[in-house]
């Protein structure tokens, strides 16, 4: 690869913008629940392609257009916009006057336009003077084809698109959150959400050349579904998106140009950055990725193995002092009698944390420990009475999730709970921080 | 023999796509169909890459199997990772289908797949390797590998015909009843996987959208049972396949392309003219509605105008302004009514004819006991006649009978005209 190929620097300056543009774009599509449209009107806008080739042979043959006309960008992405249109059109008002949906309708449309483009592809193909069309490269891109000029009204188209966006930033929040507060502003939401899909097909059509009809979909889709793990924030999401979707350009393409991969279509590698960078947003991301939730479970189920083999400790300390006995050591054999799990990895825990040690005959709670064991019993215990008696205590909104009991309820209620356990003998009476002998 | 063969494939792909897809436009599933269509390319990819044989029974069950692991990921990333479903479909089948064209490309030398052919198929070429057992030439392996796959999943919607309905209109009922609607989920997905499989060869990727989606949803238009729906998207299929080879073979252009064009020209006949369902249809069954309400309105005009001593007869200027139209509509309307033979001229102006009378008189009795049955019920007299001429074109003579008798019979309006009877 030679980075000082200066084609290759045009077309990377071309995904990349590729990348940032729809990003931003498949941002508020992806929150409106129009990922999909994005993959209709790409594939939709095969026909067009077609069409506006024939047109400018057609142009060039009466000598309009000049040499390559019928090859010139601008020329097929006025096509391929069209086609998206007229498919979108379709797409609405065969939902709006038919008892089908919009996702069928998507369906349809995708489907049947890009038959008749496929009718037009091959027709232009096996005719002849189109064999060296090149029209082939719009289905599943060929970065590598793009020259200056090409990049330069890409780019341009690109920059527009993110301007606008930035621009009705707040008026597509509102599109995407609350529609019907912004009808009541006096917003035409209509008009606004007309002015969406227009600017996805614009970022679909710039993306043809490089990603492909058939592909495109994921550069608007993908980076904003990898985007909204990260964040909550609409600001930072779109940002988020953009970002990752520009990287999937550059990383698409550079991997692409590698002499190691020769001939790989860059449509493709573009799409396999974009996943990687969602997969690593759906294992790594801090709250709601896959790693994050895991090490979340897996922390309460040991803190919760934790607190129970505690609690029983504390019953069995409890039954040596009923019974007499003298000893503050108790065998692992006697704390995992309570339950059927075994309670040695609970116990190991404890003996990091501090909070138990090893004896001759046994084990022992430190200072530290029985205090703790004293808290989760009398905790478990004020939780216990609470849950019977919750009607008559008058707690209205309870955090079940609370550590202790004193974070949602007043002292006198905690006083009150405290009664009802003496009342039955249940309260938690070995001394707090002192050893049971 | 081979535009037979060719024709004869084509209905196959088209009658198995139909009938597993008349199920997913039920479901409102039809993108998933979509993704799953691409998703099994890099089954098929993989299969190639393993087995290096092209019509290898592997290669259904691997690619059937990436179909279910499509949808489990799109369950899973919507259900447990909080991707919205239509998100969570577009990542996966994007994602799938462009490891199966990197496959392709990579190892084009080793796949005997040519990474367009993935999209729109090469029905053409489908009679190209035939069956031959024997030294007996059987037609082509893929008519027999569609056939197959046809009945299979003729088979599979027989015998799962009830849970499938009950599934798709109802899903709650369906738990209720005992059905496992989650396994019916994924068998439905698995056929429709291994249909795409055996379709993806002549017809390819998104073509195989084309025949999933399309024939159902117009089947969908033109009918309320299941059944039925099922046959006429059979139909529809089997109609575009054949048109479609025709018009591929004159245009010199792709017959999968062909026969998706000619699925969307018969749903745009649907959508437009369903007898029950379609937009012009539609529109038609209202014109003539209206129509008719203003010829009523018309011959009641007409009836009125009878009735004072001074103008029996009325032109087209004074039904103008009795009706509140347009002089020339009213002009219209009266050269239709006398083309009828409801109205006669007399004075330069029209009067009724007997059998204008006759429907007049019917029409007229029917406003007026209307009118009294509202007197009756408390309206004022000035607030009687508007409610009356919008209800007096639906009334039926049973109905106005009844009310008739409700309002106790009179023989007079609430303004105090004379109600006219038999």
């Amino acid at each position: 690869m030679d980075w000082l190929d200066p084609n290759l620097r045009w077309v990377l300056l071309g995904t990349t913008l590729l990348g940032i543009a729809s990003g931003t774009l498949g941002a508020f599509a992806f929150l409106r629940g129009r990922s999909l449209m994005g993959d209709a009107l790409a594939h939709a806008a095969l026909p067009g392609v077609c069409v506006a080739f024939l047109v400018g042979q057609w142009l060039q043959g009466r000598g309009v257009l000049g040499e390559g006309g019928a090859k010139s960008l601008g020329l097929i992405l006025l096509g391929a916009g069209l086609a998206g249109l007229l498919a979108a059109w379709c797409i609405a008002g065969v939902a709006r006057h038919s008892r089908l949906k919009e996702d069928t309708t998507q369906a349809i449309i995708l489907s049947v336009f890009f038959g008749a483009g496929v009718v037009l592809l091959t027709r232009i193909q096996h005719s002849g003077a189109g064999g060296q069309s090149g029209l082939d490269k719009f289905l599943f891109g060929q970065a590598a084809s793009l020259v200056a000029s090409d990049v330069r009204l890409m780019a341009a188209i690109a920059i527009v698109l993110c301007l606008l966006s930035f621009a009705l930033f707040k008026e597509w929040k509102l599109l995407c959150f609350d529609p019907a507060f912004g009808t009541g502003l006096g917003l035409p939401m209509a008009r606004l959400d007309g002015v969406l899909l227009l600017m996805i097909v614009a970022a679909v059509v710039i993306g043809l050349q490089a990603v492909g009809v058939v592909l495109i979909a994921a550069l608007l889709i993908t980076p904003p579904a990898a985007a909204r793990f990260w964040t909550d924030r609409l600001s930072t999401m779109i940002l988020l998106s953009a970002f990752f979707g520009g990287c999937s350009g550059v990383l698409g393409t550079i991997v692409s140009a590698l002499p190691a991969s020769q001939g790989l279509p860059t449509g493709p590698m573009i799409v396999m950055a974009a996943t990687f960078v969602f997969v690593l947003s759906v294992l790594l991301a801090p709250r709601r990725g896959a790693v994050a939730r895991v090490w979340r479970v897996w922390r309460t189920r040991e803190k919760v193995q934790r607190e129970n083999l505690l609690r029983d400790w504390y019953e069995v300390l409890e039954n040596h002092q009923a019974q007499g006995l003298q000893t503050d050591v108790v065998s692992l054999d006697e704390l995992s009698r309570k339950r059927s799990h075994n309670a040695g990895g609970a116990l190991k825990q404890l003996e990091k944390m501090g909070l138990a040690r090893q004896r001759e005959h046994g084990w022992q709670l430190t200072e530290t420990g029985q205090a703790e064991a004293h808290r989760v019993t009398r905790n478990h215990r004020l939780w216990e009475m609470f849950l019977m008696y919750e009607t008559s205590l008058g707690a209205v909104a309870v955090d079940r999730d609370a550590d202790t009991v004193e974070h949602f309820l007043p002292p006198e209620a905690i006083e009150q709970l405290e009664t009802m356990l003496r009342q039955i003998g249940h309260e938690p009476r070995l001394a707090k921080g002192a050893g049971a002998a | 023999m081979d535009a037979l063969w060719i024709i004869l494939i084509g209905s196959l792909v088209a009658v198995s796509c139909s009938t597993v897809g008349s199920f997913l436009v039920l479901r409102r599933m039809a993108m998933l169909g979509d993704a799953i269509s691409h998703a099994v390319l890099p089954g098929i990819a993989l299969a190639f890459l393993l087995t290096a044989s092209r019509s290898s029974w592997i290669m259904l069950i691997g690619a059937a199997a990436f179909g279910i692991i499509t949808a489990f990921l799109v369950q899973v990333l919507s259900r447990s990772g909080g991707v919205r479903s239509d998100a969570a479909i577009g990542v996966t089948f994007t994602s799938l289908f462009a490891i199966g064209v990197i496959l392709i490309s990579k190892y084009a030398s080793k796949i005997d797949l040519d990474t367009d052919c993935v999209l729109h198929g090469v029905l053409e070429y489908a009679t190209m390797n035939t069956l031959v057992i024997n030294g007996t030439n059987y037609g082509p392996i893929a008519f027999w590998q569609m056939l197959v796959v046809g009945v299979l999943v003729v088979g599979f919607v027989g015998v799962f015909f009830k849970e499938l309905k009950i599934v798709s209109f109802d899903p709650e009922t369906a738990t209720a009843l005992g059905i496992n609607a989650t396994l019916m989920h994924y068998l439905l997905m698995g056929v429709v996987s291994i249909t795409t499989v055996g379709a993806f060869e002549p017809v390819g990727a998104i073509l195989v959208v084309a025949m999933l989606v399309v024939p159902p949803a117009t089947a969908y238009l033109l009918t309320d049972d299941l059944k039925t729906m099922l046959w006429l998207g059979a139909l529809a299929g089997v109609i575009s396949a054949a048109l479609g080879y025709v018009i591929a073979v004159w245009l010199n252009a792709s017959a999968a392309g062909a026969m998706a064009v000619v699925a969307g020209g018969l749903f745009g006949l649907a959508f437009f003219f369903s007898p029950r369902h379609g937009l012009v249809t539609k529109r038609l069954a209202q014109r003539a509605l209206s129509k008719n309400v203003v010829r009523e309105d018309a011959l009641q005009a007409l009836w009125r105008a009878g009735e004072t001593e001074k103008s029996p007869s009325l032109d087209a200027f004074g039904l103008a302004a009795m009706l509140k139209i347009e002089t020339g509509a009213a002009r219209r309307l009266l050269g239709e009514l006398s083309r009828a033979r409801l109205i006669q001229s007399q004075n330069g102006g029209f009067v009724l004819s007997a059998s204008g009378r006759k429907q007049a008189q019917e029409l007229v009795h029917r406003h007026r006991v209307y009118e009294s049955y509202l007197g009756g019920l408390g309206y004022a007299s000035d607030h009687t006649h508007a409610p009356a001429d919008r209800v007096e074109h639906h009334l039926t003579p049973q109905l106005t009978a009844t009310i008739d008798e409700a309002a106790g019979n009179p023989t007079t309006d609430p303004h105090g005209k004379e109600i006219p009877h038999d």
